[in-house]
């Protein structure tokens, strides 16, 4: 035997009890489609904007910003200015451009690898400084909330949330498990445009449920990856944070710029915790810091350096804020235009959630076997809880979509027909 | 860092109190702290030698050419969208990230052994192997050499493994301890994962010899070892890639399993853009696909998928040939420099007499010398000459310019000369 099989023969074998891991439930839809050869198939999975054409879009406020940081000479990752600039301004867009909670420099803030880089330092930090709590997810809720605070080592619980019947909140459960739990809770929060259902608590609703949490002494973390995609408004966008902010809660928030900014690829998010002073804020975020240092020291320079030239030069944002609502927009007239379509193909389904869920998903009510149907039969794709990415939907490819959903969903409607006629 | 007892962390009834009222402010890192004293000083002589950043002869920072080339080309690319790239990155990227670890003739690759995915540059990589080893591996202890990078010990320990080190350094040669090496791997118990950085070690500048390398291996497979290199200066300590991939290679060549830590920081300029790779060398291309799966979900919840700039412009250079020429030979010109400014700094030292022997400067590799002075020295050498440094004696090369070399030198000989 040579030397190196005499080797391997004797090397320890380090790997073998290593089992192929499941796949990601919204990674491989994408994959899926990627494989599918159909001409005219559609992928309404991972929520990334597209244009009217299905394409993927680089923001003009985006360009303008490259092409005034293209002669920075930023390479050193010690670029502490640029990165307090891109938490000052981002820290603006949750807490309101006049904030006190700014000027007194009463929050930690750090750059973070986009809005699952947020959450992850934020878990981090929680299972640090409170390791016996537990964070409380919406049900449903972004599949990766519970891997990201799996993996910090926090107990996970879930609060209700979505009424499958309604396909509305389910109000009276989520009050009902915000008060069951224990005082001082952690609960995880989406301020607008939830996802995967797309629905989202009224202004009274808000109040309420903040109002709940001040006597309950919870603590408020914000999830907020799609500012802007609810109304096409930011500070409308920012509502359900500024009432927990008026009644005086201390609240953490994750923000991401990959949708509202189009910048996915570039990871770029913001972590800030509001704190009772300048002292214990600069004290969170010094320990924030140390636990990024644990794993990736700091993110890319070069999406701050985008995102704070864009929040920080008004004309740009100016633009940013124009593409914001045109992306919005565009998103509600799909909806608009798969409801009509689905009610004049005489579905006898109902389907004004389409239109009365928000943001950048719809929470379809479509079954697994449905889902697969689309994807086998009509070569659409989406996640098996039936969450559409409304902005895969273009007016090209609307009727296609209402024609297969109203297919798949036939012996549905004849079991409605069939309970009514029973009725 | 400190721990709050879960009784002491309750929160109060007071009105608006903060959940995280007691968390204490975190120590500074010193070697940020030290850039931040240099900057703060106004004296025109100041010095920087401390962090790992390569500056140019007149002392700026440096982007190599093909890396600014690269950018604009990305730039007015009308094609280049800013999507999300796959959890393990940009697939063209891996596999030439890869071949410049391994060298493209690499059996392991040619039989798709190995699985490299895209990190947050070599920190990101490293904790991640970290926490694939803390999943996998029966063994939970790292031996790291004494001494080490300042943030290994953070980046590993996070996972929940447990460091020791190993003898590496020997203070009294300013070379390598190779005796006290062998025997603290001898010592090691099977299964125990050693890192190793491939060249140029940081902070000392010491790498073992080839025939050193050749007997760490055939003592690492002999122990059942698992290897984990870190690899941040791959053609900056001799001027070529495949000379400084050789400890890695040996690795490999001899059919056994290891780890690699990849760092585009230094070799490319890319320090903020954070670029690296982590590779795992397995036996069969099975495992390597079942392991890459499991890196997957490893990184799904910490950021979902790596940042897409730094690894396109890599990529950019290394699928080009005329750029990939033109970088490896602004690589050789940075390493030529490296070692000129270790002749000027050994030779000026000479001149001046200085007590001791300076030869390790020559002898040590890469961008950083022990230099062998003691805390209070470099203390005295921050205070009367402004010049900024680690306290344990290591001095970074790449910020060195031949200008500066005669005024560190009467530096250190005063330091030298005043305090013993």
């Amino acid at each position: 035997m040579s030397t190196s099989t005499v080797a391997r023969a004797r090397a320890i074998r380090w790997w073998d009890h290593v089992t192929p891991a499941p796949k990601d439930p919204i990674n491989s839809v994408t994959e899926a489609f990627l494989a599918d050869p159909c001409p005219y198939k559609i992928n309404l999975g991972v929520g990334a904007y597209r244009d009217d054409e299905g394409k993927p879009i680089v923001l003009q406020c985006v360009r303008e910003a490259q092409a005034k940081i293209e002669s920075s000479n930023f390479l050193e990752s010690n670029s502490t200015a640029v990165s307090s600039k891109l938490v000052e301004e981002s820290a603006k867009l949750v807490y309101g451009e006049d904030s006190d909670v700014i000027k007194e420099g009463r929050f930690a803030g750090v750059p973070a690898l986009s809005g699952t880089g947020a959450c992850h330092l934020f878990a981090e930090l929680q299972r640090r400084l409170y390791p016996n709590s537990r964070i409380y997810l919406p049900d449903p809720t972004w599949s990766n909330h519970h891997n990201i605070w799996r993996d910090a080592h926090v107990a996970k619980k879930t609060f209700r949330y979505y009424h499958p019947d309604s396909k509305g909140l389910d109000f009276m459960a989520l009050m009902d498990d915000v008060k069951n739990a224990p005082d001082g809770s952690f609960f995880l929060l989406h301020p607008c445009a939830h996802n995967p259902t797309g629905v989202d608590p009224s202004y009274e609703q808000w109040k309420e449920i903040s109002s709940l949490f001040k006597v309950k002494n919870h603590f408020p973390f914000f999830d907020m990856a799609y500012q802007g995609f609810a109304s096409g408004d930011l500070e409308r966008d920012a509502r359900a944070i500024r009432i927990f902010l008026e009644d005086g809660h201390l609240i953490g928030c994750a923000q991401s710029f990959a949708k509202n900014m189009g910048l996915y690829g570039h990871r770029v998010g913001c972590l800030s915790v509001l704190c009772d002073d300048k002292t214990q804020a600069v004290a969170i975020k010094s320990q924030l810091q140390q636990i990024a240092r644990t794993m990736y020291g700091s993110p890319p320079i070069h999406g701050i350096l985008l995102v704070s030239k864009i929040l920080s030069d008004p004309d740009i944002k100016a633009t940013w804020l124009k593409e914001v609502k045109v992306m919005a927009t565009r998103v509600q007239r799909m909806r608009a235009a798969l409801r009509d379509s689905l009610e004049k193909l005489g579905s006898s389904l109902d389907w004004q959630h389409i239109t009365n869920q928000v943001g950048m998903f719809c929470f379809s009510g479509l079954t697994p076997d449905e889902v697969d149907r689309l994807a086998k039969e009509f070569h659409i794709y989406m996640t098996y809880d039936g969450r559409i990415s409304m902005a895969g939907v273009t007016t090209k490819n609307v009727d296609y979509l209402a024609n297969a959903i109203h297919e798949v969903t036939a012996s549905d409607q004849d079991a409605k027909v069939l309970c009514n006629l029973r009725a | 860092m400190e721990h709050l007892k879960p009784d002491e962390a309750t929160r109060t009834e007071a009105d608006g109190e903060s959940m995280f009222f007691n968390v204490p402010l975190a120590p500074d890192i010193p070697i940020y702290a030290t850039t931040a004293a240099y900057k703060k000083d106004p004296n025109p002589n100041k010095l920087h030698l401390g962090v790992g950043v390569y500056r140019t002869e007149e002392g700026n920072s440096h982007m190599p050419n093909v890396v600014r080339q690269v950018e604009k080309t990305l730039a007015n690319d009308p094609y280049a969208d800013k999507e999300y790239l796959p959890i393990t990155g940009i697939p063209e990227f891996n596999r030439l990230s890869a071949e410049i670890i391994f060298g493209s003739d690499s059996p392991a690759i040619k039989e798709s052994r190995v699985t490299t995915v895209q990190c947050v540059a070599g920190s990101g990589a490293l904790s991640l192997g970290a926490k694939f080893l803390a999943k996998y591996n029966h063994q939970h202890v790292v031996y790291l050499p004494e001494p080490t990078y300042g943030n290994h010990f953070n980046l590993l320990s996070g996972s929940g493994l447990a460091l020791k080190t190993y003898r590496y350094y020997d203070p009294k040669t300013r070379g390598l301890d190779f005796q006290g090496l062998l025997e603290d791997l001898d010592s090691a118990s099977v299964g125990s994962v050693v890192v190793f950085h491939a060249c140029g070690h940081n902070p000392t500048g010491v790498d073992p010899t080839c025939q050193q390398w050749e007997q760490i291996r055939q003592l690492v497979r002999l122990r059942r070892l698992f290897p984990f290199f870190d690899c941040a200066y791959q053609g900056l300590v001799s001027g070529s890639l495949d000379a400084d991939g050789q400890s890695i290679r040996m690795f490999v060549r001899d059919g056994g399993e290891c780890i690699v830590a990849q760092s585009y920081s230094k070799i490319m300029g890319l320090y903020g853009e954070r670029v690296g790779s982590l590779s795992i060398v397995c036996k069969t291309a099975d495992t390597a696909r079942r392991v890459e799966s499991q890196l997957k979900l490893i990184i799904r919840p910490l950021y979902s998928n790596p940042p897409i700039h730094g690894a396109a412009i890599v990529t950019g250079i290394l699928k080009d040939r005329n750029l990939y020429k033109e970088w490896t030979a602004e690589l050789k010109a940075m390493s030529d420099r490296l070692v000129k400014v270790r002749h000027q700094l050994y030779n000026a030292l000479c001149e001046r007499g200085t007590p001791g022997d300076w030869n390790h400067i020559i002898r040590q590799v890469g961008m950083y010398s022990f230099t062998g002075l003691n805390e209070e020295q470099v203390g005295f050498l921050t205070k009367e000459y402004h010049i900024y440094m680690s306290s344990d004696g290591r001095i970074n090369l790449g910020g060195l310019s031949s200008n500066a070399v005669p005024y560190l030198a009467d530096a250190i000989h005063a330091a030298v000369t005043r305090i013993n």
